[in-house]
């Protein structure tokens, strides 16, 4: 089943999707032996009670009620996905995000906007700068940064994400116009970017992305929500560095965030 | 039996073109009304999405623009469940086949029957009106979440999205009025005998269906009014302070919240899907019992498991939004409730599969879709379940997966099992049967095809492939494995087309075939068979109201002379 | 042969089917409503600290007083209306009726001054969250009024002729406009607190 599914799915390069994954491949298991098993049944009885085998019908049928121990079995392993898996993770890795603001590497804001994913980087300082929607300019202003607040100075911004491997990554998941939805395949991550609500999303990325990707080969962030016009095409990079890289990476949009400041 | 003395409606008086046929008060012709109106729209919402598979299958080509393809996909997605399936399932099978399965001379409010057909299709009318505006119909999906769908067009009264709103209203109000009706209907006009568990399954499933209409569709009412509200008076209920589109800040809104919409929609959509299936589920037991010819194996436990699905739909409705950000306990409460509500389906498609053991099964058009409906919902529903647990749904949601999931249950399952009613009981309405070799045709043919089209979607959402993609995902880089998955979909579905052209020319052609069927070709036991008298049915149906004395499906009864004992017949006749 | 129930109530039941049909009826109109109510709590929770008390103050609790007495005053004139032909008095069933039709007239006059008086100061559905709850709510339930109002002429004129031919079908027809009307002024008098009292 693991490998079956796998073949479809997406590698996982983060350290939560194992669980995901994981609880994709039980569930399957689960329907499979439900579909193969009522399945044969199904197929023996079409052949075995059809008309010229079995002419007289027989007004009982089936008398015992073991149907109602397999009820019980799925409604059993059900509550095991339930709660020996989907909770538990629930809890620590999504909702878990929420209150561990505080304990991460590295923080960022993702905004969604037609069509295009815009990330939030707050700079060398760690600190977000102040944004407003009224300053929000398609060409030259993105995130709606005020620029005369002194943590703005070295803020950039950029359209696909970048971040560094092996580090706990916090991301704050919004929107200035409509619905969009956040998600990164790879990663098993999937969040709604909703207008006046922003929400904390964690991962850790456990592998570098491919260094020079074909097309195919490229990882990405996609939106899953229909956002309009342009939806199909909202697509955006994901670029998993070494951490060396990543600040490289960092330093140079800073500098040149403060070049551009200057001619603020 | 029936007494063939009885056929002639002795108080036929002449009435008028008009009254007769269009604003017809009687529920046969109002059901058969319903009928040709939905499977007109089952046909159009067909043909949008084959334009919309071709556009997918070769983006390259541009077939149609980004708008068009929205457009076309909620529309598809809009008539299907609301003027085709559901007008089919409860409006025009409900209608035509309630009442004379439970003996009653007609609805309890023939005039409130007249007025929901005739509140359902100016709806469809003013919602189809959308594609003549300047903008086009409604882009922002069957669900028209906000703010996309209030900031969509112009947000004036002339356009699209206000048209499928209004229309939205007419068919909301047509179906509490249908619903009203039923209810009262079954309750109060059962036939003497018919106690509630003497009834037919499908009687039971369209009572369900009813009390989910009734109490879900005002909740989606009130978010229409709320949306009418913010687009044509500017107010905020579900729109946000500090929205910023195309560079203009939209300061005409403020604290209002786009997820209140989506709660009051899933509140009435996921009832909805139950209202598509449980019809479904009715009409296979109709017809397995009959081709089976034996007893439906635990009934009442069926009866108990549809009640209970009912309840519970009201309780699951955020499951389709888990990845809107909810905490632990509410999606914990929604998980429980999603795998708490799987297992009256399961209960129910046990006893469908139970059932066949030890019948004497005759494979006729109607047996044969109703068999192949069990293992295409069960595909459906099995499916459900990943999506059903919020760990699983984070890859899954949204996907291709979802959309193979309900096609699964409302195409080759809800869709089937109607094509299985509409071959079982045209002989009853028209009085012709429908040619057997054509309908094979269709049903071997449209078996095939639905699985070519829909499987494939399981791979590609499992590839994580978006839903609602103009070129299908070609933008994307994890779509390009299973890019070419898009195709074999497609001619599927133009497979399915062709094959439906059997049904269409069959569907026309028995009308003139000059063989008349008697008033129970297939033997069956429930009363529109074996006391209603050979079609036309008179005005009121019955010339004298029938007594019931046993349960809906007593086939093979040992020691009766025949192998189906009617409803009507008493202990002493057998 | 007629549609069985739809005078006489059904033994196994107990009423007849139109008393059924207002009931299922209002359920509805119970889950219309409360979706409404759910969504301003909704509303309100998120709303900025202050915007909505401030904005309740500007709504008259003198009008909405009378308003709520008269409809309350309506709740009992068409109970006495029904009373009426119950026994036999189709004069003394016109007169409440009429009563009926003419205070609840008397509440939308009112209703059109309180809108009035708001237009005219800038208060409108599109100023705040809490104007656009009040406004639809109220909007909404006024509309429910005037259809009563055009049910209950109905009943009141060209509906009568039914009492010469079948006078216990008639009774029965203005007992289930009696029932909506009772739950018209009963949504009132959950809109009235909350709207002009509680927030
Ligand atoms: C008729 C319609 C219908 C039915 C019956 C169902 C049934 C179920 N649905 Fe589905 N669903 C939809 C229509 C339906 N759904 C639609 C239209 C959407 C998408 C809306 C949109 O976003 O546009 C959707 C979306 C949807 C979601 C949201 C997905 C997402 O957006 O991420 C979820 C999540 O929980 C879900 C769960 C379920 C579950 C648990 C069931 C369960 O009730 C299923 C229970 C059934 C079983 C468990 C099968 C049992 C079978 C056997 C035991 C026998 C098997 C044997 C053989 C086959 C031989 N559905
Ligand atoms: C009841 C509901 C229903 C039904 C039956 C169908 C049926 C079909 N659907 Fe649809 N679909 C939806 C409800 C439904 N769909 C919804 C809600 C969406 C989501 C929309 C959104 O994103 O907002 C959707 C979306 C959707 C998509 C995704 C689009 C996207 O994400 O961009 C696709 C893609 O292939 C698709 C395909 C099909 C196909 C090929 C069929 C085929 O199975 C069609 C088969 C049709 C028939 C078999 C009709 C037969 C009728 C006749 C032959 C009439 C005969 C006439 C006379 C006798 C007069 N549908
Ligand atoms: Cu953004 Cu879809
Ligand atoms: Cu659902």
């Amino acid at each position: 089943m693991k490998s079956f599914l796998q073949l479809w799915m997406p590698s996982n390069a983060s350290t939560h999707g194992g669980s995901v994954d994981n609880l994709i491949f039980y569930i399957h298991w689960l329907m499979l032996v439900l579909f193969v098993g009522w399945g044969i049944f199904f197929v023996y009885t079409l052949f075995r009670f059809n008309r010229t085998r079995n002419p007289k019908a027989d007004y009982h049928g089936v008398k015992n009620h073991y149907s109602s121990y397999l009820e019980f079995a799925v409604a059993l392993i059900e509550a095991v996905l339930l709660i020996g898996f989907s909770l538990p993770f629930w809890i620590q890795e999504i909702a878990g995000a929420a209150e561990e603001n505080t304990d991460h590497d590295i923080e960022l804001r993702v905004i969604g906007q037609q069509f295009q994913w815009n990330i939030h980087y707050p700079g060398k300082d760690g600190i977000f700068g102040k944004t407003s929607p009224n300053l929000v300019d398609g060409t030259s202003n993105v995130l709606g940064l005020d620029r005369s607040d002194p943590n703005a100075k070295d803020d950039f911004s950029s359209q696909g994400l970048s971040i560094p491997v092996n580090k706990k990554i916090l991301v704050h998941v919004s929107s200035y116009d409509v619905i969009h939805s956040f998600f990164l395949p790879v990663m098993r991550v999937k969040q709604d970017a909703i207008p006046g609500i922003s929400v904390p999303v964690v991962f850790t990325a456990t592998e570098t992305s491919p260094k020079d990707p074909k097309k195919s080969e490229k990882w990405e962030i996609g939106c899953a929500q229909l956002c309009g016009t342009g939806h199909y095409k909202m697509q955006g990079d994901l670029v998993v560095l070494e951490e060396d890289a990543y600040n490289t990476w960092v330093d140079e949009q800073v500098k040149q965030a403060l070049e551009e400041g200057e001619a603020w | 039996m029936v007494t063939h003395e009885s056929h002639h409606d002795h108080h036929h008086h002449d009435e008028g073109f008009w009254r007769k046929y269009i604003f017809s008060v009687d529920h046969k012709v109002i059901g058969i009304q319903y009928g040709i109106t939905s499977l007109i729209f089952l046909l159009v919402g067909f043909c949008f999405m084959l334009v919309m598979r071709y556009q997918m299958a070769w983006p390259e080509k541009a077939f149609i623009t980004t708008d068009q393809y929205n457009m076309l996909g909620a529309m598809h997605g809009t008539i299907m469940v609301f003027m085709g399936v559901v007008p089919l399932a409860v409006g025009a099978f409900g209608n035509y086949m309630v009442p004379i399965q439970i003996g009653a001379p007609d609805m309890a409010f023939p005039r409130l029957n007249m007025a929901s057909y005739w509140v359902f299709l100016p709806g469809c009318i003013v919602m189809m009106l959308g594609f003549l505006t300047d903008g086009g119909a409604a882009q922002s999906g069957w669900t028209s979440y906000t703010p996309l769908s209030v900031l969509a067009g112009s947000g004036k009264f002339w356009d699209g999205q206000t048209m499928w709103l209004l229309g939205m209203v007419f068919l909301i109000t047509s179906s509490l009025l249908g619903s009203v009706n039923f209810i009262v209907t079954i309750f109060q006009l059962r036939a003497p005998g018919l106690t509630f568990m003497r009834l037919p399954f499908f009687v039971w499933t369209q009572l369900v269906t009813a009390f989910l209409l009734l109490l879900a569709f005002p909740p989606l009412e009130a978010a229409g009014i709320l949306q009418l509200m913010d687009r044509l008076a500017e107010t905020s209920f579900f729109m946000p302070s500090g929205l910023v589109v195309s560079d203009v800040v939209q300061d005409q809104f403020s604290g209002g919240n786009p997820l209140l919409y989506q709660h009051l929609f899933w509140f009435l959509a996921h009832p909805e899907v139950y209202v598509l299936i449980l019809p479904a589920m009715g009409i296979v037991a109709e017809i397995v019992t009959n081709n089976t010819r034996k007893p439906l194996w635990g009934y009442k436990s069926m009866v108990y498991a549809a009640i209970f699905l009912g309840f519970m739909s009201f309780l699951v409705w955020a499951h389709h939004m888990y990845m809107t950000g909810m905490g632990t306990a509410i999606s914990a409460f929604f998980q429980t409730t999603t795998m708490i509500i799987s297992i009256p389906s399961v209960v129910i498609l046990t006893a469908f599969f139970i059932s066949l053991w030890g019948g004497s099964i005759r494979y006729n058009t109607p047996m044969l879709f109703a068999l192949s409906f069990l293992p295409m919902f069960g595909i459906g529903g099995l499916t459900g379940l990943p999506l059903g647990l919020s760990t699983s749904d984070i890859h899954l949601h949204d996907t291709y997966y979802v959309i193979g999931h309900f096609h699964y249950v409302v195409a080759p399952g809800t869709v089937f099992a109607l094509f299985a009613g509409i071959y079982y009981w045209y002989p009853k309405v028209t009085g012709k049967r429908m040619n057997e070799t054509l309908g094979k045709i269709h049903f071997w043919g449209s078996i095939v095809c639905m699985n070519l089209v829909f499987m494939p979607m399981f791979g590609m959402g499992l590839a994580g492939v978006s839903r609602r993609l103009w070129d299908g995902g070609a933008v994307y880089a994890h779509a390009q494995e299973v890019l070419h998955l898009n195709e074999y979909s497609t001619w599927g579905a133009f497979g399915l087309i062709f094959f439906q052209l059997f049904f269409i020319v069959n569907f026309f052609g028995s009308l003139f075939s000059k063989e008349k069927t008697d008033d129970n070709l297939w033997q069956a036991t429930t009363l529109e068979w074996c006391a209603a008298p050979s079609p036309p049915l008179p005005h009121l149906n019955f010339a004298r109201i029938p007594e019931v004395h046993r349960g809906p499906y007593e086939y093979s009864v040992p020691g009766h002379k025949t192998d189906f004992s009617p409803q009507t017949m008493k202990e002493t006749e057998a | 042969m007629e549609i069985p129930y739809t005078v006489q109530p059904r033994p196994d039941t107990g009423v007849y089917n139109g008393k059924m049909g207002i009931w299922l009826f209002l359920a509805s109109e119970i889950m219309l409503f409360g979706a409404l109510f759910s969504s301003l709590i909704l509303l309100y929770i998120g709303s900025p600290e202050g915007l909505w008390h401030d904005s309740v103050s500007h709504l008259s609790v003198p009008f909405a007083t009378f308003n709520t007495l008269v409809l309350i005053a309506s709740s009992v004139t068409v109970v006495m209306s029904w009373a009426s032909l119950k026994m036999q008095d189709l004069g003394k069933y016109r007169i409440y009726m009429g009563l009926t039709v003419l205070l609840a007239l008397v509440f939308l006059v009112v209703k059109g001054f309180e809108y009035n008086e708001k237009f005219s100061h800038g208060y409108f559905p599109k100023t705040n969250t809490f104007y656009a709850v009040y406004f639809t709510m109220t909007g909404l339930h006024a509309l429910h009024i005037i259809g009563g109002v055009i049910v209950n002429l109905y009943l009141l004129f060209p509906g009568t002729k039914m009492w010469e031919t079948e006078p216990e079908r008639f009774t029965n027809r203005i007992e289930c406009a009696g029932l909506y009307w009772h739950f018209v002024d009963l949504v009132w008098i959950f809109l009235f607190p909350i709207l002009y009292l509680m927030l």
